[in-house]
């Protein structure tokens, strides 16, 4: 979302707030339709498989997340920059030629449609996949527009790209709870009982919290070491 | 490029990611997982160390400087 804020400013800035905001409004309608098609259609598979289903895919999603935020911490990848990102949004749009269509800027519409859709599509998959996990998509679904509107709120407020927000802490913690509900589901949806039913998923979470800790320290003493060598 | 082979290829990145390798070990640890509780045996203690074991291969392929990311 932070990054999604980052784009729409770009467009608003540079390209006119109109266009900016119907392409972020066209986007929001889009990721409303998907979640809203999708999440009642996964509800209708039996929940064991919908877990197995469910939990393979956030596995191998959170999984992503969680090497992509290991990698930055332990310094192998450069920490996500929104001012950097902001500034080449911004260069990149005022340099683009001007198209009119229906009294509209459509680099600007555009810019801000396709930046919110492809953040917004993580979002929304995690809506559709924990919300059907659990029997509860409406709940997701709300836990979510009350993080946009946030976000939404602060950027109206500053004006200007959420750099101090600590994104690579955030994306760690999405990683860890992404993969701690991914094992536990997929464990589930193959037929394995944790003992203790819902009591196990604190200590998968205590378990992944320590591996990812671990890999960011030896990571980081290998990281050292190269730099050295 | 063709559309649906645009269209396929977010997908994979979406999903898969830069590791396909990952994937497939996610893939096979909860096949293994299966395979384990169709067999009457307790299953719940294979996924979390496999997945630990999938994620520090992927993280050494990622900074092993003679693989090339």
């Amino acid at each position: 979302m932070v990054e999604a804020l980052t784009i729409v400013l770009a467009a608003g800035v540079t390209r006119g707030w109109r266009s900016a905001l119907f392409g972020l409004g066209a986007a929001v309608i889009v990721l409303t339709a998907i979640v809203a098609v999708l999440g009642p259609a996964l509800t209708l598979i039996p929940i064991s498989a919908l877990r197995l289903v469910v939990g393979t895919l956030l596995l191998a999603f959170g999984l992503q997340w969680l090497r992509k935020a290991i990698l930055r911490a332990s310094g192998f990848k450069a920490l996500h920059d929104e001012e950097a990102i902001y500034a080449q949004e911004l260069a990149e749009a005022r340099a683009a030629g001007r198209e009119e269509r229906a009294g509209m800027d459509w680099y600007g519409f555009t810019l801000s449609f396709k930046g919110v859709l492809l953040e917004g599509l993580e979002v929304a998959f995690i809506v559709v996949t924990f919300g059907s996990a659990q029997g509860n998509i409406a709940l997701a679904t709300v836990a979510a527009a009350a993080a946009l509107v946030i976000v939404a709120a602060v950027g109206v407020l500053v004006r200007a790209p959420l750099a101090r927000v600590p994104e690579n802490t955030l994306k760690f913690a999405v990683g860890v709870m992404l993969t701690t509900f991914g094992i536990f589901w997929a464990a589930e949806g193959a037929g394995a009982h944790w003992p203790g039913g819902d009591a196990a998923l604190p200590v998968v979470l205590v378990f992944v919290i320590a591996i990812s800790f671990a890999s960011v320290v030896l990571l980081r003493h290998r990281h050292v070491t190269l730099a050295s060598a | 490029m063709s559309r649906v082979a645009a269209f396929g290829r977010f997908w994979w990145d979406f999903v898969v990611g830069d590791d396909w390798r990952a994937a497939a070990g996610v893939l096979v640890a909860i096949g293994i997982t299966a395979a384990l509780a169709a067999a009457g045996f307790a299953a719940w203690w294979f996924l979390p160390p496999a997945t630990a074991i999938v994620l520090w291969l992927s993280l050494r392929r990622a900074t092993n400087p003679k693989a090339g990311g």
